[in-house]
């Protein structure tokens, strides 16, 4: 390993992105699923320490809180990549194809929140539709997250 | 799209029946003659001049009955058995509470006004909220928000998963079983059917006319306009009368305006509350908190970009 390697690997940003992400997408999906109400029918919100799921208050202040760490996480890794690490890393395949799913997530995402405030009519046929490509981006996302971590494939790879 | 209504639309079909109402003397549909596309439309419930009388709960009844739900029986069995059926087809005459086949009732309340004991009736529906937790958290799309401030629930769309009565306030959207949409899906494992509260006769104002309550009451109890126009009102009444105000700022604000001589603290001790039966306390805006918190995801992204600039700072410091 040699200098270069040692300081990137060992950078606290990086062992707090590696620790952080899983758990908070995690969460973000767990909530996100809780916007519908389907945990207190099928007995999720029964299990001890998970009576909060059935507040939809409540995972929607959580997933608020997710999608905010996951767009530092984002931001941090795009900037860290564009100024420290581009000529040594290159994106991989599966790297692109979650970074695209990620992205339509994040920009769905953050229609759903404009769409919150008050003041803001968006038609119901364009709420259906950003539901479901919200939904839909987030089961791609999940199972393409799910056959790179049975497979091991990386987000990156050496140049 | 015919729910909402557009200026070309309205000034065609609503105006001459606005017109007509106005010179019928229907109080209030000049005000909708006046109505802007995009501007919210408030009510003014003046429940002083309210004596319970019941007509507008019947010209309600009377004007949405042919909403009102057609179940199919027996209701398809569901898993697990949790999810209860709610049925009220069998009891569509109750009307001492909201339920799918009664959009709005009356509230009764006895109370002490200068010694004197006084009953106070309240009509009761949906408050058209500002910002209607009811539409923005509907996880399907079924509930929608008008430009002019009227949230309804599209029977055709609503799968009945009860969110928008759990996020509402009040308990306003009540359930019917064996209607709607998921009877065609998964009906033993999802939804429940489909939820129904007061539409505000949103094709009725549509089409220039006042909703059927307004124009059914004897006693000129409500009064309809744009929302800011309304507000003044009902502060200037409320200062006039000594009175109090309640729907301005309840759930950061709503769309139905009650001006009372008692002060609602007494009247929410007073009358009877439960399920399809709204109280009348004090709402903080349930959509505020995460609302605030959405200013921070404005933040993130230089909250990463600090933390990769560190990492490159540390790294050219170690590394000359």
């Amino acid at each position: 390993m040699n200098r270069f390697d040692r300081t990137y690997t060992t950078a606290m940003s990086d062992r707090i992105v590696r620790y952080v992400y899983p758990v908070n997408i995690f969460f973000l999906a767990l909530t996100g699923f809780g916007q519908m109400p389907i945990y207190k029918r099928y007995y999720m919100s029964d299990i001890p320490g998970f009576g909060w799921l059935a507040n939809f208050f409540t995972t929607r202040y959580v997933h608020y809180l997710g999608a905010v760490l996951l767009l530092t996480l984002i931001s941090h890794l795009i900037f860290d990549y564009f100024a420290l690490q581009r000529k040594r890393i290159k994106v991989t395949h599966t790297g692109y194809l979650r970074g695209v799913l990620l992205a339509g997530i994040v920009l769905t995402g953050i229609l759903f929140v404009i769409k919150n405030f008050p003041g803001f009519f968006f038609s119901s046929e364009f709420i259906i539709t950003l539901n479901l490509c919200h939904l839909g981006l987030v089961m791609a996302f999940l199972l393409v997250s799910l056959y790179c971590l049975i497979f091991r494939k990386k987000w990156t790879s050496a140049r | 799209m015919e729910e909402e209504i557009s200026r070309r639309s309205f000034l065609k079909g609503g105006v001459a029946t606005a017109a007509g109402l106005v010179a019928a003397g229907i109080p209030g549909a000049e005000a909708l003659a006046d109505v802007e596309e995009k501007k919210q439309l408030a009510t003014l419930l003046d429940i002083r001049k309210c004596i319970g009388c019941g007509a507008c709960v019947d010209a309600c009844s009377e004007a949405n009955s042919d909403k009102y739900p057609n179940p199919q029986k027996p209701f398809p069995k569901m898993y697990p058995s949790r999810a209860k059926i709610s049925d009220w087809s069998d009891k569509q005459e109750v009307s001492e509470r909201l339920t799918p086949y009664n959009w709005l009732f009356i509230q009764h309340a006895t109370v002490d006004i200068n010694g004197e004991e006084t009953e106070i009736t309240i009509p009761r529906r949906c408050m058209h909220c500002v910002n209607p937790p009811c539409v923005k958290l509907c996880p399907w799309g079924a509930a929608k928000q008008l430009t002019n401030g009227i949230s309804r629930i599209d029977p055709d769309i609503c799968l009945g998963g009860s969110k928008c009565n759990k996020v509402c306030p009040w308990d306003i959207p009540q359930r019917q079983t064996g209607v709607g949409l998921y009877l065609k899906i998964l009906p033993n494992f999802a939804g429940n059917g489909v939820m129904f509260k007061c539409d505000r006769c949103y094709e009725r104002v549509a089409a220039g006319k006042l909703p059927a309550c307004i124009e059914a009451c004897p006693e000129d109890v409500q009064t309809i306009g744009p929302r800011d126009e309304i507000i003044q009102k009902a502060e200037t009444l409320a200062k006039k009368i000594n009175g109090y105000i309640y729907g301005a700022t309840e759930n950061g604000g709503t769309n139905t305006i009650y001006v009372s001589p008692v002060p609602f603290g007494e009247l929410n001790q007073a009358i009877e509350k439960g399920k399809g039966k709204p109280h009348l306390d004090r709402v903080e805006d349930t959509m505020a908190d995460a609302n605030n918190l959405a200013a921070a995801m404005v933040i993130a992204p230089l909250a990463g970009l600090a933390a990769a600039a560190g990492k490159l700072y540390n790294y050219t410091k170690k590394n000359g």
